[in-house]
């Protein structure tokens, strides 16, 4: 890590014996608004997983003595037309939003680096194909066509999380290109090349390590777009399929009793608004901590 | 200039290529069969009639038969008939493509205008209260899902105040005249403001920080050096490098455009290209899906096409590098 500290001359912060995540992680702790996003992305993540604790109903849990129930001390957000504890549903559904989001944010940044990568070290031709394909894939209607390949997914959680990260990994793909091209030709890659270190051996161990901060930010950027379409897919009726609650197709479901059970519609969208501004100010805190310089 | 520009279209014309022939590998192996649809719904359907079905539409053909069929039939700009309505695909695309034009140019102009005024005054007033209060919007509108958004807009204003109509186009009864037009725009408001929403805040993000680079260039400051009206410093000097790269970036907006433009119609029933796309994949409207989402792809592809061309007339080292 003692290189990137080397070619980043850190303004004012240089402090001796303090290491880059250091230096990252006390600017980290000044952006404010980062820092709330990230405390309540963990509360959001504990909540999830400690969704079967938390509360006493399960999710599929069928009431019909007690259906469109208004928000009460034994239902804080109230019943839906069948009688479920939407609380718990939002809770259980929050488990399958975050899950997509990180997976496919996760997916989509191996994708990217794998294409940025190649694109970038070896240049020439195939950065070319690579780039020009990165091009065309950015310039697709992506929803339209995600509406026709949703047939084929059948609301298989698997298959929304790959669909999602094929449409997802042209920015890192760019961002990582972008860095090698400045990174491969610096003095350490040329002496990793001169100690007779192959091509696979310089891209992972020297150069993709030293590009991984534009990939973190894209990343947690992306894990809020995810959840986005997940919930867009899952909201016109093709993503995660009921029982299994997601707080697309709770919000689907909502809009057919909006005329008499209100609330139902504002729990499910308050939380997808809530987690994707939280991931977007997390990513806007990381950029400035570890590279204020990237434009995402 | 010439060579980079054939280059271009060329390009522009195989990905179009490509793009339809993934689509259509798409549709034809969605999982279901459109005649067992029809055969479902209508119990007066024997058999014997499946199977006329099947040959009049060529679903028992080779697939690349059946994609060099559609290539040929599009090349004479036949798109075929609508299963589902019974109508050339032409006709209804032609009743739907004006309705989405209207809702998504308004957005796009009142987004695009609101944004970059926006933009460029939180540059100008870096870090004063207004400053905060727009970045704070902006991250807002970003966040917000369009769809929720829609549905919270139809809660408010047209459940708890009947002040819009909750979602189509018109009103039943009211066709002519100045009735008509003041009916229409009148079921416009609410899915503008939804699609223009997302709009204003990214484009008052991009505005900002093109700006904020601009103001500090040696020619913004020998402008102002020379005694300029800040007016005109920013007006004339400033506004308009930071609105080059701006527009680039519309070309770029577009895809995204088009996915608030099937949410937002979803949630709104407005009878255009994206509430007809969707209908059409749920109802193996093959001709259908077909056309529109070619047409979508030729406008993005287009679009992209433009602002290459824009750019390097422009730029001069991007047409001969």
């Amino acid at each position: 890590m003692a290189v990137i500290a080397a070619h980043r001359p850190a303004v004012e912060e240089v402090v001796s014996g303090q290491g880059y995540w250091a230096i990252a992680w006390r600017r980290f702790k000044k952006h404010r608004a980062a820092m709330a996003g990230g405390i309540v992305i963990l509360l959001f993540i504990a909540a999830a997983v400690f969704a079967a604790q938390l509360t006493p109903y399960e999710f599929d849990q069928i009431n019909l003595y007690n259906r469109k129930a208004p928000p009460s001390s034994a239902h804080p957000m109230g019943t839906d037309e069948l009688g479920h504890d939407v609380l718990t549903r939002i809770l259980y559904a929050g488990r399958i939003s975050l899950t997509v989001g990180f997976t496919a944010a996760f997916v989509s940044a191996l994708f990217g680096m794998v294409v940025g990568g190649l694109s970038g070290y070896y240049g020439g031709w195939l950065d070319n194909v690579l780039m020009r394909f990165t091009d065309i894939m950015f310039s697709l209607p992506d929803l339209p066509i995600l509406i026709i390949i949703a047939r084929y997914i059948g609301g298989r959680v698997d298959g929304i999380i790959f669909v999602l990260s094929v449409f997802a990994w042209m920015g890192t793909a760019r961002l990582v290109r972008g860095e090698l091209l400045k990174l491969r030709t610096q003095d350490f890659a040329e002496a990793a090349r001169a100690t007779g270190a192959s091509d696979t051996r310089i891209l992972v161990r020297h150069l993709i390590p030293n590009s991984l901060a534009p990939v973190i930010v894209a990343a947690t950027l992306t894990v809020g777009g995810a959840i986005l379409s997940e919930a867009a897919l899952s909201f016109l009726g093709i993503g995660i399929q009921p029982p299994t609650p997601s707080w697309g197709n709770m919000l689907q479901n909502a809009q057919d009793f909006i005329w008499t059970t209100p609330w139902l519609a504002i729990w499910p969208g308050a939380m997808i608004f809530l987690t994707v501004l939280c991931f977007n100010f997390l990513g806007d805190g990381l950029r400035d901590a570890l590279d204020p310089r990237l434009k995402i | 200039m010439q060579r980079y520009l054939l280059q271009r279209v060329v390009q522009s014309a195989v990905v179009l290529l490509g793009l339809s022939l993934l689509v259509f590998t798409l549709l034809v192996y969605t999982p279901g069969d459109p005649v067992e649809l029809i055969a479902e719904s209508n119990p007066d359907v024997q058999p014997a009639d499946v199977q006329r079905l099947r040959q009049y539409y060529g679903l028992d053909d080779p697939f690349s038969l059946r994609y060099l069929k559609w290539l040929r039939a599009l090349a004479q700009g036949d798109f075929g008939y609508s299963r589902t309505y019974g109508l050339p695909v032409i006709t209804l695309i032609g009743q739907r493509l004006g309705n989405t034009l209207l809702l998504v140019g308004t957005a796009f102009v009142i987004a695009f205008l609101a944004g970059t005024a926006v933009g460029v005054y939180s540059a100008l007033h870096q870090y004063s209260v207004a400053d905060y209060g727009f970045t704070a919007f902006s991250f807002a509108g970003l966040a917000m899902p369009n769809f929720w958004q829609g549905i919270v807009l139809i809660l408010i204003f047209a459940v708890w105040l009947p002040l819009f109509p909750a979602g189509g186009m018109a009103t039943p009864g009211v066709t002519a005249g100045w009735p008509a037009i003041l009916d229409r725009l009148w079921h416009l408001v609410l899915p503008v403001v939804v699609l223009a929403t997302s709009g204003m805040a990214s484009w008052a993000r991009y505005m900002r920080s093109s700006m904020l680079e601009v103001i500090r260039q040696d020619y913004v400051r020998t402008a102002r050096a020379k005694g300029l009206a800040e007016g005109k410093v920013v007006g004339r000097h400033a506004l308009r490098n930071a609105l080059l790269p701006i527009i680039t970036l519309v070309a770029l907006s577009i895809p995204g455009v088009l996915n608030g433009a099937v949410l937002t119609e979803t949630v709104f029933s407005w009878p255009g290209m994206g509430l007809l796309l969707f209908q059409a994949v749920l109802g193996h409207d093959f001709n259908v899906a077909m056309a529109v989402l070619l047409l979508l792809g030729l406008v993005t592809v287009g679009a992209n096409l433009l602002a290459d061309v824009a750019y390097a007339a422009v730029d001069p080292r991007i047409r001969y590098g």
